[in-house]
């Protein structure tokens, strides 16, 4: 089946289920989550205490996992009519990927939490000697 | 315009917004909160694009538990007594500078370019629905789902050893 008719099928069908269809280029999508990221990046740069690093790099993660759920709706309005299922596995990356940052959060955090006992802060300047 | 574009503007605004004050308020504890209005935004994102499992799991793993565990630390650590040490303000805009140059790159690379039928669908589709994410998850994803299990119990062994005073 063409890709216009498999447009005009989805279309139909939702016109029958009353919904009105308005899709998001991808576009916006992938500049919204590029800025994410960049501001993660910036706040990485630019902070010193330690939690508010490790923040920005959840903030990178979620900028990242959007762009893949945009990503998989897009792919599924490509592939829809050959594959009902097409693009949940992108959608499953993304229960993975944040079942990992559940888990780097609660090392991460135990180790920050060691850094602090020890040197009683958490400015990241203070483990410079990590260099030596 | 419709209602999609109005609430994907919003939610975007929100969203940069939000994590603009994350990197620029002084305190942790506003840097917290305004993460997870960030949260909360992306989840909007995710009920747009019609993902809702991952909207509800967005909210209830990052905005619930990983948050609050930020929380725990930090007002366990009390803060408040000394004020964060701030970078030299050469070093502060290398870092502006630095991320603003890959935003850059990054919109410049991607402006041009054009992706056929590319499309997100809104509002539309179930593939984000439990159901259908519950049978791919339980079918083709089994092993990778399991050895999720594996990696949680590692992690929490280790958070357990690492926090532990010896």
């Amino acid at each position: 089946m063409s890709f216009e008719l498999r447009v005009k099928v989805l279309l139909l069908a939702a016109r029958n289920s009353g919904l009105e269809t308005q899709n998001m280029p991808i576009n916006y999508y992938i500049f919204l989550s590029v800025a994410l990221f960049c501001i993660g990046i910036v706040g990485v740069l630019t902070r010193r205490n330690a939690i508010v690093i490790f923040m920005c790099i959840e903030l990178m993660l979620n900028a990242v996992n959007l762009l893949l759920v945009a990503f998989s709706k897009m792919h599924h309005f490509k592939r829809a009519v050959a594959d009902v299922s097409a693009g949940s596995d992108g959608q499953l990356f993304v229960f993975f990927i944040m079942v990992v940052a559940a888990a780097e959060v609660s090392v991460g955090l135990a180790i920050i939490v060691m850094m602090y006992r020890n040197i009683h802060s958490v400015d990241i300047n203070f483990l410079n000697r990590l260099k030596h | 315009m419709g209602i999609t574009p109005i609430l994907f503007w919003v939610l975007s605004v929100i969203a940069l917004f939000s994590a603009l004050m994350v990197i620029t308020s002084k305190s942790p504890m506003h840097s917290v909160i305004w993460l997870i209005i960030v949260f909360f935004a992306i989840s909007g994102h995710y009920l747009l694009l019609n993902a809702q499992f991952l909207a509800i799991v967005n909210i209830i793993v990052y905005a619930g538990a990983i948050m609050v565990l930020f929380l725990y630390v930090l007002m366990l650590m009390d803060l408040k007594k000394e004020t964060e040490p701030q970078k030299n303000r050469w070093l502060k805009l290398a870092g502006v500078v630095g991320g603003g140059s890959l935003l850059l790159v990054l919109i410049a690379a991607l402006r041009k370019v054009d992706i056929e039928h590319g499309i997100a669908e809104t509002r539309l589709g179930d593939i984000g629905l439990i159901e259908n994410l519950g049978k791919k998850l339980f079918t083709d994803f089994v092993v990778p789902f399991e050895i999720s299990s594996i990696l949680f119990l590692s992690a929490m062994v280790g958070a357990v050893v690492i926090g532990k005073k010896e």
